[in-house]
């Protein structure tokens, strides 16, 4: 086997063992904890460097061990994945940088903390590398698996009650797709990611079956990627520490399940076959509904957790609707918005945790003139909600003009409308926040800053949140650039669509 | 009838009789009896079919399968017996008490 | 016989059944060499298995003549893949209870009769999967049912007692019925040889009887619901190491032989509605047993009632192999699930052991927080804990992955939905401890340290369960020599 097979399993390993190790070291050896960390962070950026320069030039990075008699392990470097991993590898580094300074103060264990952090991460990098259905299924449960321990930290009551219905949602969700990924076996063979999708040729026998498949999936995936009815568990889980909770909204669980829903109907079925056998318009339908239902419910939260858990509950969809859409350039605008939203929406938390962690603010109504006390913060807070609402030059600008312009010439001229109006709510339930922050008088008195010219909060809690933030700006601004992600979502549909 | 059958069906019977104490009565002694009682039919059981031969000469395998069953019957019955003693010991009474653990 | 005939390959299965044997003879009369002897065997055993195994993938199965008597008279030991896989596991598990046994029954008077009645147990065990006919099975099933007994009742306590006393009453009846079954089969076929047996045969009602018997027998040891009763009360009072044997091999001892039965004798001869009978029961036991471990209010318990669940997939095994395209598929998809089960379930009780032994009690409302306080017990729980609820990567997962196919294949969606239910449930009964053992607890309470050799042979098992989900082509490799199936 040659570095070009390794190169996959080595990204997962980059993680995966340091996690191992994490969990058994005392908890008061943190020099050998933050290096693990911080190491397997950067090997890990590393590697996945050198797979995005490969991945362009088409080298192929393949993976195999079987693992059942007739069905492979299979991780695999395509240009999705490429994107996906890379997304991961660079707002893990961020996090595990955020996570150490804010669990200063936590009295539970951080070995065990960062210890399933780092597995939590790696069974994300093996979602975004599996290279058939059965090992990104064993993945996706990893994922469930090791986020649970996250979302309960903190041990208390509500913690026990949101992780009880985190397991409820999320493991009634891989039953789900399971089963789906079972009977596509049985009935087909083979599970295996083919760009362009490789169930075209059955559609005579089993339309019928394949809908009902495709069904089973897409609701075992949606649990995951919040679709409505299936979102229940989302607002439930802001009870974990920020850290967790920007990691799981940006990254982790609702990316793997949207990440999900992209393969499925463009490696698994194919865009073309989809659109015959009927299923993109009830996939797009609940993508609209959980649009406008998402911004809806945030318009009422008045905890800033709360508010941007369903304002994540809303962008996600933008995902599935673009994957809904039959055209080239809704896909672009879908797959783009997979990494834009999650530079977004992970400023946004970072900042949420800062405000909370340093002033103890927790709720949107205490937030008057916190953008005097925490002036950065709050700017990165700001540039956040501006690419949420979609004003150009951010980020999030690129994907809704991308999904506008191709639900027009999809014929669907009623995409444009959802977007307007979720950009309208997103404006009504984002630019409150702004005002309130810059332009008003603070109620009480929060403590002073340490001094001058000192950071209005630990370094490592203020850099994230700006990295993060500057690269939403970036990529709007620099969409055109090579190895942008709006490059690189083109490249991926050019692949996609390939005749 | 012939001799091989009634055995045969006499053992049947035993067996039935020792299952139906077995589960009728509650008191531990009696229902090792019982077990002891059905034990003894399959042995009929099986000396009847060592009867089935042509020739004068019986099959010795069932007879070699009934010795070692007495063996074990045997072993069993003193576990059992040993048992039932400890549990009149530690609790007073040699029924066993109808707990679902809780 | 000289030296050089004794050490032969062809020997192993002789000297696997032995060892333990003199192992067992050894500890009763020298006494003071109990753990060195036990700890000897636990070593070596497996060694044989392993060698065995290899002389098996290399050569198909072997036969063998104990004494060199002849059958039908003499005992003939047979060993192709399936046996040696149950050899294997086996070995691994008591080899790493052993070690657990060890620590766990230091200083107390019953490690006196804890490790004769230990090495009897593995004995008869390993004779039950080599035994090529149907009466040497009923010998084995009695001393395995007798020394299982014995070890149960172990502890003294009246609730122990009882449970043993129950256990007793049942496994005896079991036996009887079981051997009236063989007495009918012999007067039938005039064999007690397996292979034979394959080979004669006619459907006739002396044969559906010998069945019927032989399998109320062996359901009622396999505790399939609703012949489970004993096994709660049985398992939850034992001591650890004796209640982790009796959930991964015991009970998987009668199903073997039902199995073996089955396929091999009884298969095209009965009517394919029993199959689908036993389906349904299973059905029930895994219902049931899921539910009852929901309300359980001790740990030991929920993972007794657990095995009662675990039980009915098992015999999920009959109606599955029965469609016809999926016969293959559905014979490895059980035999997955015993193996990962055995090494699952012993790391859950090891724990759970581990936990009593530490705070006195198992009661499942009081055991907030241990997750900090015992982490490797826990992380050992934990893995196990996904190998039973069948997630990815576990061996676990493998055999309902294979069972899923199976069902698919030929279109039986329903036992889809069952399988599928049953790991929702199990996953509902897991999560119900480990939210207590994650939540947080300030409280000090006293605890005993446990020593680490408890913990790690806990974590060495549950490993085990992991390891399976990744090597499953070289099992069913395994599975396959000498054509079981």
């Amino acid at each position: 086997m040659t570095f070009d097979n390794w190169l996959p399993l080595l990204i997962l390993l980059t993680s995966l063992l340091p996690g191992i190790v994490i969990f058994v070291l005392p908890e008061e050896r943190v020099r050998w904890r933050t290096t693990l960390n911080m190491g397997g962070a950067i090997l890990k950026l590393g590697l996945i460097g050198i797979m995005i320069w490969g991945v362009r030039h088409e080298h192929v990075y393949d993976f195999r061990m079987p693992i059942l008699p007739n069905i492979e392990l299979v991780l695999n470097a395509d240009a999705m994945s490429v994107m996906m991993t890379a997304l991961s590898g660079v707002l893990w580094f961020l996090t595990t940088l955020y996570a150490i300074a804010y669990l200063e103060t936590s009295p539970q264990s951080r070995s065990r903390f960062f210890g399933f952090f780092s597995l939590c991460v790696s069974s994300t990098v093996g979602i975004a590398l599996a290279g058939n259905l059965i090992t990104f299924i064993m993945f996706y449960e990893m994922l469930t698996l090791t986020t649970y321990p996250l979302v309960v930290f903190r041990g208390t009551p509500e913690s026990m009650r949101a992780g009880r219905i985190y397991i409820a949602y999320t493991f009634g969700g891989g039953a789900a797709f399971l089963i789906g990924v079972a009977w596509l076996k049985a009935l087909v063979g083979s599970v295996a990611f083919t760009e362009g999708g490789m169930l075209a040729p059955y559609v005579g026998a089993y339309a019928t079956q394949l809908r009902f498949i495709f069904f089973l999936m897409i609701s075992g995936l949606g649990v995951k990627a919040a679709l409505v009815p299936l979102h229940g568990w989302l607002p439930k889980a802001m009870v974990a520490p920020a850290p967790v909770s920007a990691l799981l909204h940006a990254v982790a669980v609702v990316k793997a399940g949207a990440f999900g829903i992209v393969r499925v109907v463009y490696d698994v079925y194919g865009i073309e076959f989809s659109g015959e056998l009927g299923l993109l318009q009830p996939l797009t339908a609940a993508a609209a509904f959980t649009i406008i239902y998402g911004s809806v419910r945030a318009l009422f939260q008045d905890e800033l957790k709360k508010r941007l858990a369903f304002s994540t509950v809303s962008q996600v969809s933008y995902i599935a609707l673009g994957v809904g859409i039959l055209g080239p350039i809704a896909t672009i605008g879908g797959i783009v918005h997979l990494v834009n939203q999650g530079l977004m929406k992970i400023t946004l938390f970072f900042c949420a945790g800062n405000f909370a962690e340093t002033l103890g603010v927790h709720h949107i109504s205490h937030m008057n003139g916190i953008g005097r006390r925490m002036p950065w913060t709050m700017a990165a807070f700001t540039l956040g909600s501006l690419g949420m609402i979609g004003v150009p030059p951010m980020a999030g600008f690129i994907s809704k003009w991308y999904l506008g312009t191709g639900g027009l010439t999809a014929g669907k001229p009623w995409v444009i409308a959802i977007l307007v109006a979720s950009s309208l709510l997103n404006a009504a339930y984002f630019l409150p926040i702004i005002y309130r922050a810059w332009f008003r008088e603070p109620a009480g008195s929060w403590s002073a800053r340490p001094s001058i010219g000192a950071l209005e909060t630990h370094w490592m809690l203020l850099f994230p949140p700006l990295i993060t933030a500057l690269l939403a700006l970036l990529a709007g601004l620099l969409a055109d650039a090579p190895f942008s992600p709006l490059e690189w979502a083109r490249l991926i549909t050019a692949r996609e669509y390939r005749p | 009838m012939t001799i091989s059958l009634l055995y045969a069906l006499v053992g049947v019977v035993l067996l039935g009789i020792g299952l139906y104490s077995l589960i009728i009565y509650s008191h531990l002694v009696k229902k090792i009896l019982a077990l002891n009682v059905a034990g003894s039919g399959v042995f009929l059981f099986l000396v009847a079919t060592a009867n089935q031969t042509s020739g004068p000469v019986p099959d010795p395998v069932p007879h070699a399968m009934v010795l070692t069953g007495i063996v074990v019957a045997v072993s069993a019955t003193a576990l059992a017996l040993a048992l039932a003693c400890r549990i009149h010991q530690v609790t007073g009474t040699a029924r066993l008490t109808e707990n679902e653990p809780e | 016989m000289s030296l050089n005939e004794l050490l032969q390959p062809m020997t192993l299965p002789a000297w696997i059944v032995s060892l333990p044997l003199l192992a067992a003879v050894f500890t009763f009369v020298f006494p003071r060499i109990r753990i060195w002897a036990g700890i000897f065997t636990a070593i070596i055993t497996p060694l044989m298995v392993v060698f065995l195994g290899r002389e098996i993938l290399a050569h198909g199965a072997i036969q063998m003549q104990v004494g060199g008597w002849q059958t039908p008279l003499g005992i003939q030991l047979y060993a192709d893949g399936l046996s040696v896989a149950m050899l294997g596991i086996t070995a691994i598990v008591i080899g790493c209870i052993t070690f657990y046994a060890r620590c766990y029954f230091t200083g107390d008077v019953s490690s006196r009769y804890f490790w004769p009645l230990w090495m009897f147990l593995w004995s008869a065990l390993n004779a039950l999967f080599l035994s090529g006919d149907i009466f040497n099975l009923y010998v084995t099933l009695e001393l395995l049912g007798l020394s299982a007994v014995a070890l149960v009742a172990l502890s003294q306590t009246a609730d122990a007692l009882s449970a043993a006393m129950r256990y007793l009453l049942v496994s005896l009846t079991g036996s009887l019925s079981y051997l009236m079954g063989v007495a009918l089969l012999y007067a039938a076929n005039g064999t007690l040889s397996i292979k034979l047996l394959a080979t004669t045969g006619a459907a006739s009602p002396s044969i559906a009887t010998a069945f019927a018997l032989m399998a109320a027998g062996l359901i009622m040891k396999s505790a399939l619901f609703p012949m489970h009763f004993w096994l709660p009360p049985a398992h939850a009072n034992a001591p650890a190491p004796v209640s982790a044997v009796l959930s991964a091999l015991v009970v998987k001892a009668s199903f073997y032989i039902l199995m073996r039965l089955w396929l091999v004798i009884f298969e095209p001869f009965i009517n394919p509605s029993t199959a689908q009978l036993m389906g349904v029961l299973g059905a029930g036991a895994i219902i049931w047993g899921s539910v009852q471990a929901l309300v359980a209010e001790r740990l030991k318990l929920l993972v007794a009632y657990s095995t009662v669940a675990q039980i009915g997939y098992l015999f999920l095994i009959f109606p599955l192999s029965s469609i016809t395209q999926s016969n293959h598929t559905a014979w490895q998809g059980g035999f997955y699930f015993v193996l990962s089960h055995a090494c699952a379930k012993s790391a859950v009780f090891l724990a759970a052991g581990s936990v009593i032994y530490s705070f006195g009690h198992d009661r499942i409302k009081e055991l907030h927080g241990i997750v900090r306080r015992m982490p490797v017990s826990m992380f050992a729980f934990a893995l196990a804990s996904v190998s039973l609820i069948g997630l990815p990567p576990s061996g676990g997962f493998i055999a309902k992955w294979l069972y899923l196919n199976a069902a698919l294949t030929g279109g039986h969606w329903w036992w889809c939905v069952l399988i599928i239910i049953g790991s929702l449930l199990a996953t509902a009964y897991v999560f119900r401890f480990f939210s207590r053992a994650f939540s947080y607890s300030p409280e000090v309470v006293e605890e005993r340290p446990v020593p680490w050799i408890m913990e790690w042979t806990a974590l060495g098992l549950a490993l085990c369960a992991l390891i399976l989900g990744f090597i499953a082509p070289a099992v069913t490799t395994l599975l396959d020599a000498g054509n079981p199936f």
